[in-house]
């Protein structure tokens, strides 16, 4: 059997043309996951008895005509949403065996939409790193070059797009943890505005950083799942109630009148020269579309971003994860004094990476230092959010690499934390300004991708879908599947 | 910034996380590390800038307090390590 490999779009027509069923579809998708699954070992669990029995229905409401555009089409969710009845490991030893009793309201209206589960995928553990090696799992690998990582933290998600075992997926993202991985992937990935999309049901990792997004094949498909998911919820007091629009409607092929500014701060010392000569390519094809880019743009605070972040996002994740004291679920030390429970639960069921950031942020928020470092960062995370604002006074968009480098080898950045932290200096500020931002394919070096990150508005993530449809219309590197 | 030996216990203890010997050694090392290269943030002046707690402008959400169904315990309980009743078992705090 061929797999059938196709965009949400194409299955959206292919299904209701009747060419193809959803169950056909599933099963390709499935077929294709046992293919591949076992050298790039991007899902946790594989969801095929859910997946057949949502693809039964969505077939029946195709037969009726009660299909959306979103109706039978095969996704994979990250193991940090909630999905009643099936195990969501956060990739955590602490998780291994939970089973939520609810949904995840992303989760809820995947299923609303009569889309179909098939399976969830691996990440660094709660959400904790940039190249998904800090899963206490198994390490993901990068389906372009397979002695690479796929980067983090929604590294799962992103490979299962990648290598065709999904037609999207959803990640989450906190510091860069969809679009590093997209951007290291060759696929699309937006984190929306913070709010934009309701947390509810998704494990806390930094709740004033923390979003989810889609990962797909193209800018349309992106679109599309951002429809799904986006929208305030009552269960999410952060989720903003600001109307939903089509997002299908603003993806237009050029790009006059946009001005489009590019932050010069962004192309960082040690940038790979590879990365600094795509993007230039990048800038100078939307200049053509009609875009007015100016270059000379300056956000001064953000070589702090990384500081800000690492204090911040540290701080607010030893406050989430106090919970995991192994009384209510999860994994639970024998011992016979509580105390002595508590501290061996939290010593055996969190892995090194998730410890340090614990340490980090109890650190900045004790007393003595709690001044000096959380609330330092606080305030120079005030200065990053004008500067941001400002800089869209007179930018529609900021264009800037997703990552400083194409996608490292595995094991070479696990021995030093801070070099990790590095990867993701592209993307923190944008969690720091709450802002929405895109990565998109824009172009490969010895056949390893490289992302463009295009950054708008807050709830303007239709002015970043323009830009990114743009930019694919004229481009063909989205077209450009990798062989497993 | 170099973070003791005495300090990292103190961290862990606030934090209720055991840790290995060899752990200590590597986080002293780690965190000091990474706290040095933070030591930047302490160059910004920041003179009569406020805090940032979260970047979207939402002040206290309000709701009507309305009684809404909860999750059967059974549900809740089902992932619990030691269940006693519809009561999860803890042990002791005072002894």
């Amino acid at each position: 059997m061929t797999n059938i490999q196709v965009t949400i779009n194409e299955a959206s027509r292919l299904l209701r043309e009747k060419q193809v069923s959803s169950i056909e579809l599933t099963e390709s998708y499935l077929e294709r996951i046992r293919q591949v699954d076992s050298r790039v070992h991007a899902l946790v669990t594989i969801t095929d008895e859910l997946a057949m029995e949502q693809a039964r229905k969505a077939d029946e409401l195709i037969a009726v005509g009660d299909a959306g555009p979103l109706t039978g089409v095969p996704i994979v969710i990250k193991d940090n949403m909630c999905t009643r009845g099936i195990r969501t490991t956060c990739s955590s030893k602490m998780l291994q065996n939970f089973m939520p009793p609810y949904d995840a309201a992303v989760v809820e209206k995947v299923k609303a939409h009569n889309m179909v589960m098939v399976g969830k995928s691996n990440m660094d553990e709660f959400a904790m790193g940039s190249s998904t090696e800090n899963s206490a799992l198994f390490v993901t690998c990068n389906p372009w070059d397979l002695s690479r990582v796929p980067g983090g933290s929604s590294g799962g998600s992103a490979v299962a797009v990648a290598a065709g075992e999904t037609v999207c997926a959803l990640g989450s993202d906190t510091g860069g943890s969809i679009r590093q991985p997209s951007g290291f992937c060759s696929v699309v990935g937006m984190k929306p505005t913070y709010g934009r999309v309701s947390r509810y049901g998704l494990v806390a990792f930094a709740s004033s950083l923390d979003q989810i997004g889609p990962l797909t094949q193209d800018v349309t498909d992106c679109a599309l799942l951002l429809n799904v998911i986006a929208g305030a919820d009552s269960r999410d007091s952060t989720s903003v109630p600001e109307p939903v629009p089509d997002y299908t409607r603003c993806l237009k092929a050029d790009l006059k009148g946009l001005r489009l500014g590019v932050p010069r701060e962004y192309f960082v010392e040690g940038m790979q020269a590879e990365v600094a000569e795509v993007m230039e390519a990048a800038i100078k094809e939307l200049e053509e579309l009609g875009a007015e880019v100016d270059r000379e743009v300056s956000l001064p605070h953000t070589p702090y971003a990384l500081a800000v972040y690492y204090i911040l996002a540290p701080s607010e994740a030893s406050a989430n994860l106090a919970r995991y004291d192994g009384v209510k679920y999860g994994f639970s030390y024998e011992a016979d004094s509580m105390w002595e429970a508590l501290e061996k639960t939290r010593e055996n069921g969190f892995g090194p990476e998730v410890k340090r950031r614990i340490m980090l942020g109890t650190y900045a928020l004790s007393a003595g230092y709690y001044d000096a470092w959380y609330l330092k960062a606080q305030k120079v995370r005030t200065l990053i959010i004008r500067e941001f604002n400002e800089a869209f006074k007179k930018y529609d968009a900021l264009i800037t690499p997703t990552s400083p480098t194409v996608p490292f080898k595995i094991g070479e950045k696990t021995d030093d934390p801070f070099q990790m932290y590095l990867s993701d200096v592209c993307t923190l500020p944008i969690n720091i300004g709450g802002v929405p931002a895109m990565s998109i394919p824009a172009g490969f070096t010895d056949g390893l991708p490289i992302g463009m990150q295009i950054i708008g508005k807050p709830f303007d993530e239709e002015t970043i879908l323009h830009v990114a449809y743009a930019y694919e219309q004229a481009t063909e590197w989205h077209k450009r599947k990798v062989e497993v | 910034m170099k973070l003791s030996r005495e300090e990292v216990l103190h961290i862990a203890r606030l934090a209720r996380v055991g840790l290995a010997e060899s752990e200590i050694t590597r986080l002293s090392e780690q965190l000091s590390n990474i706290l040095e290269n933070f030591e930047v943030l302490q160059q910004v002046d920041t003179t009569g800038v406020p805090p940032t707690a979260q970047a979207v402008a939402l002040q206290s959400v309000m709701r009507e307090d309305e009684v809404v169904p909860s999750f059967p315990a059974d549900d809740i309980l089902a992932n619990a390590p030691r269940r006693e009743g519809d009561c999860f078992r803890v042990r002791a705090v005072l002894e």
